[in-house]
C-alpha cells in the first residue's frame, strides 16, 4: 500500500512553511455507489493537529467537503533547520495517523 | 437446530453493536458538529466561532480559479496580512455543507493556508479570518463546469 501521509516543512525567511498530502477517500456520505445505489458511508477526516517542538502551531477541524487524498499547506514565523514537525490526523471512523518531520534549511 | 439459531443471532447482535459503536458522533466530542450540519453559511459560523458578524475586508486574499473544470478538486489559498489572525476558515456558499475546513493557529502563523476542496456548483469561495476576536471575510465567485459533490 502507498504512504498514507507526506509532509514537507522547510525553513525560508524566517518563515517555515508545512505542506502535507494525505491518502484518504474522503467520503462525503452522500454519493452513492454507482453499482449498487446505495450510499457509500461517510469517510473523512475530522481534526488535523500540527505540532513543531511539541508545541501546537496549527489545529484544522474538517469536513468531507475537503478534495480526497487531501493537501493541506500553512506557513509560522520560527521555526529552524532541524526542528521536529509533527502531523497528525483522525477521521470519522476512528482512524487515525500521524507522522513527524525534520524541518529543512 | 436451536443451537445454529442462537449462534446466528449472536453473530447478528455483534455485529450490530460493532456498528453502533462506529458512529462518528460519538466518537468524537470535540469535533463542532452543529457547525458541519448547518445549511446556511451564518448558521455554521454561528455554531463555530459564536458569531456570523463579519466585516468584509480588503486585507484577506482568496486565490482560486475563476473556473473550476473540476469541482472535486478545486485549489483555494488564503492570504492575510492582518495582526493577530486566531483561525481561517474556508466556506463554499452552495454546497450541501457549506464549512469546509476551519483552521485554528498559534500567535506565531504567519496568516497563511492552501488546500483543495470539493464544491457541487457554481458559487462564492468564503474565507473567514478571525483576527483580534473579530470577523473578517473576503469572497470569490468559482464557476464550476462538473461539479464534485454528487455521484
Amino acid at each position: 500500500m502507498a504512504k498514507k501521509m507526506r509532509i514537507q516543512a522547510k525553513f525560508k525567511n524566517g518563515m517555515t512553511e508545512v505542506k502535507a498530502l494525505i491518502n484518504h477517500p474522503m467520503e462525503t456520505g452522500t454519493r452513492k455507489d454507482k453499482k449498487t445505489g446505495k450510499l457509500i458511508p461517510a469517510h473523512y477526516i475530522t481534526e488535523l493537529n500540527c505540532q513543531h517542538k511539541g508545541e501546537t502551531v496549527m489545529d484544522a477541524l474538517w469536513s468531507g467537503g475537503v478534495s480526497k487524498n487531501p493537501y493541506m499547506s500553512f506557513k509560522f514565523n520560527g521555526g529552524a533547520a532541524g526542528d521536529e514537525v509533527k502531523l497528525s490526523w483522525k477521521d470519522n471512523q476512528g482512524g487515525s495517523d500521524e507522522l513527524v518531520v525534520k524541518t529543512k534549511g | 437446530m436451536k443451537r445454529r439459531e442462537f449462534v446466528k443471532n449472536t453473530l447478528v447482535g455483534s455485529a450490530a453493536v460493532a456498528t453502533a459503536s462506529l458512529l462518528p458522533q460519538s466518537v468524537l466530542a470535540e469535533w463542532p458538529e452543529a457547525a458541519f450540519k448547518a445549511k446556511t453559511v451564518d448558521e455554521a459560523l454561528t455554531a463555530l466561532l459564536d458569531s456570523s458578524d463579519m466585516t468584509e475586508s480588503g486585507d484577506i486574499a482568496i486565490k482560486a480559479p475563476d473556473i473550476a473544470e473540476n469541482g472535486a478538486v478545486v485549489p483555494v489559498q488564503v492570504t492575510t496580512n492582518m495582526a493577530n489572525v486566531e483561525s481561517i476558515s474556508i466556506i463554499s456558499e452552495k454546497n450541501p455543507v457549506p464549512l469546509i475546513a476551519s483552521f485554528k493557529f498559534a500567535p506565531n502563523n504567519a496568516g497563511y493556508v492552501s488546500t483543495r476542496i470539493k464544491m457541487g456548483k457554481t458559487s462564492n469561495v468564503v474565507a473567514v479570518v478571525k483576527a483580534d476576536g473579530k470577523l473578517f471575510s473576503a469572497k470569490k465567485e468559482v464557476k464550476v463546469t462538473i461539479g464534485g459533490c454528487g455521484g
